[in-house]
């Protein structure tokens, strides 16, 4: 499979409560990586995410992921989505949720002890999820994505509101991850996590501005911080169109 | 559809449920206290208590279950769990069947507790069994549930959920007979009440309560509660969208 981009997206139109917010968007990402999709606030990364996890209506265009149609019943125990806001059940302790997960994809009880040692909540298992910080509850809602070892794993702002320790153990996990053959597709909002990245995708207003590692950004905008760099290749955008 | 996943949501819901012991509470004590109340509102008249009593014992899961299973519903559209599941290989059949189990073991132990302070303890005449009315009780706690499921899909916030309890189930419950004879209401109404699911619900509950040998009819009272029970499920799947706008 090594070669056969993981994701593949080809001329994407999508409109989200009557208005289109993606506007003919063409891009790949390489099997095995860690992809960073960074862009500010209301670019259009949700959205993207969510057409590529085949839980949002398409305007045109096709998504491909794993050689299927993005949203294929056989893609839904490969692809692992972990929405922005953490989707698990409050009102369950964080072993409850992650028991009730692994059932529904047939994850074994060890799984359950490893997702949860993956995001650092041993400690916390039998806790209810309503009664957890908010970055808790969001490591809650990942360690359920890991559970069924999808080959896809695509994470909305996965560490929004974490302490800089755990962050970096996070990307430790996510390249580790990588290693193991698995993809990832990281979304953020902040570009000091773009060098954590092997690729990043940078989008802005619902285009893909460029798609390019950390080093080949800062060797052609000649900026050596991540975010002045992402912010002369907007200028450049906006100079020649 | 697999029996794995249904039997993992029903465990589920019912798990969420056991963590909410004051829901238990009300659910088993507000239908019981509002049986004690026309107990003592028809001291009096035992008639009336029995004609009406009677045949609420089996329509309180039915109203409790609609509103539960619709707020329910909402949270699993509203905190993003419902668009997780839609990812992962279940069947929108999973979910709906195993919200289904799980709402019925909770409106069968409502059921037993109302029937037997109803039947038992307050003096109600069940001349075909009690069993009879419990059953037909949890037969509505289903149907209930399958409304709700599908109302859920219509309400934005827990305000408008809410309010469909008295916009869905308090028209029902004027027309379906159990305070005027349909005979005796005016024609259109009688014939709005022939479309509304509670009228076969509450049919089937009066002959179950009366002393009269129980007609042929009511199996077809019976099999009206199963289909709009099926035909409310059908629907509600149709609301529940893998792809979303």
């Amino acid at each position: 499979m090594a070669g056969a981009p993981a994701i593949h997206v080809e001329n994407l139109h999508v409109a989200r409560g009557g208005r289109e917010v993606i506007h003919g968007l063409t891009l790949e990402v390489a099997s095995g990586s860690v992809t960073g999709l960074l862009g500010p606030s209301g670019c259009g990364k949700t959205t993207l995410m969510r057409s590529i996890v085949g839980v949002q209506v398409l305007g045109a265009g096709t998504v491909t992921v794993l050689g299927r149609p993005g949203g294929s019943r056989e893609l839904r125990s490969e692809v692992g989505y972990v929405t922005q806001a953490p989707s698990v059940y409050g009102d369950l302790t964080v072993e409850e949720n992650l028991r009730y997960f692994a059932r529904l994809v047939g994850a074994e009880r060890a799984g359950i002890d490893e997702a949860v040692a993956t995001v650092g909540l041993t400690g916390h298992v039998r806790q209810v999820v309503g009664s957890l910080s908010g970055g808790e509850r969001s490591r809650v809602s990942l360690a359920t994505a890991l559970l069924a070892r999808p080959r896809l794993l695509v994470l909305d702002e996965p560490t929004v509101g974490l302490d800089p320790v755990l962050r970096s153990e996070l990307w430790a996990t996510f390249h580790e991850l990588a290693r193991a053959g698995t993809t990832l597709l990281v979304s953020s909002h902040v570009m000091d996590e773009a060098g954590e990245c092997d690729t990043l995708l940078l989008m802005r207003e619902g285009r893909l501005l460029e798609h390019l590692t950390p080093a080949e950004l800062r060797a052609k905008t000649g900026q050596e911080d991540l975010g002045r760099a992402f912010l002369a290749v907007i200028r450049a955008a906006e100079g020649s169109s | 559809m697999s029996a794995r996943a249904t039997f993992a949501t029903a465990g589920r819901v019912l798990w969420q449920i056991r963590r909410d012991p004051r829901t238990i509470a009300l659910m088993l004590v507000v239908p019981t206290a509002l049986l004690v109340l026309l107990y003592f509102l028809f001291e009096g008249e035992p008639q009336v208590f029995q004609r009406i009593g009677a045949p609420l014992c089996g329509l309180f899961p039915f109203i409790v279950m609609f509103l539960v299973t619709s707020i329910a519903m909402l949270r699993e559209r509203t905190t993003g769990t419902l668009e997780r599941l839609m990812t992962l290989p279940i069947a929108k059949a999973d979910i709906l069947v195993g919200y289904g189990a799980a709402f019925g073991v909770l409106a069968a132990i409502q059921a037993a507790v109302v029937c037997t302070v109803g039947f038992a303890v307050l003096g109600l005449d069940a001349p075909h069994g009690a069993w009879l009315v419990a059953l037909l009780a949890v037969a509505n706690a289903i149907l209930g549930m399958a409304l709700g499921l599908f109302a859920s899909a219509f309400a934005q916030t827990e305000f408008q959920a809410v309010q469909f309890m008295p916009a869905f189930v308090f028209p029902q419950m004027l027309l379906c007979g159990l305070f005027v004879a349909r005979d005796q209401m005016a024609a259109w109404l009688h014939t709005i009440s022939w479309l509304m699911p509670l009228t076969y619900a509450y049919e089937a509950l009066a002959h179950a309560t009366n002393p009269a040998e129980l007609p042929r009819a009511m199996a077809g009272d019976v099999a009206a509660v199963l289909a709009f029970t099926v035909a409310a499920l059908g629907f509600g799947a149709l609301t529940l969208r893998r792809r979303t706008r």
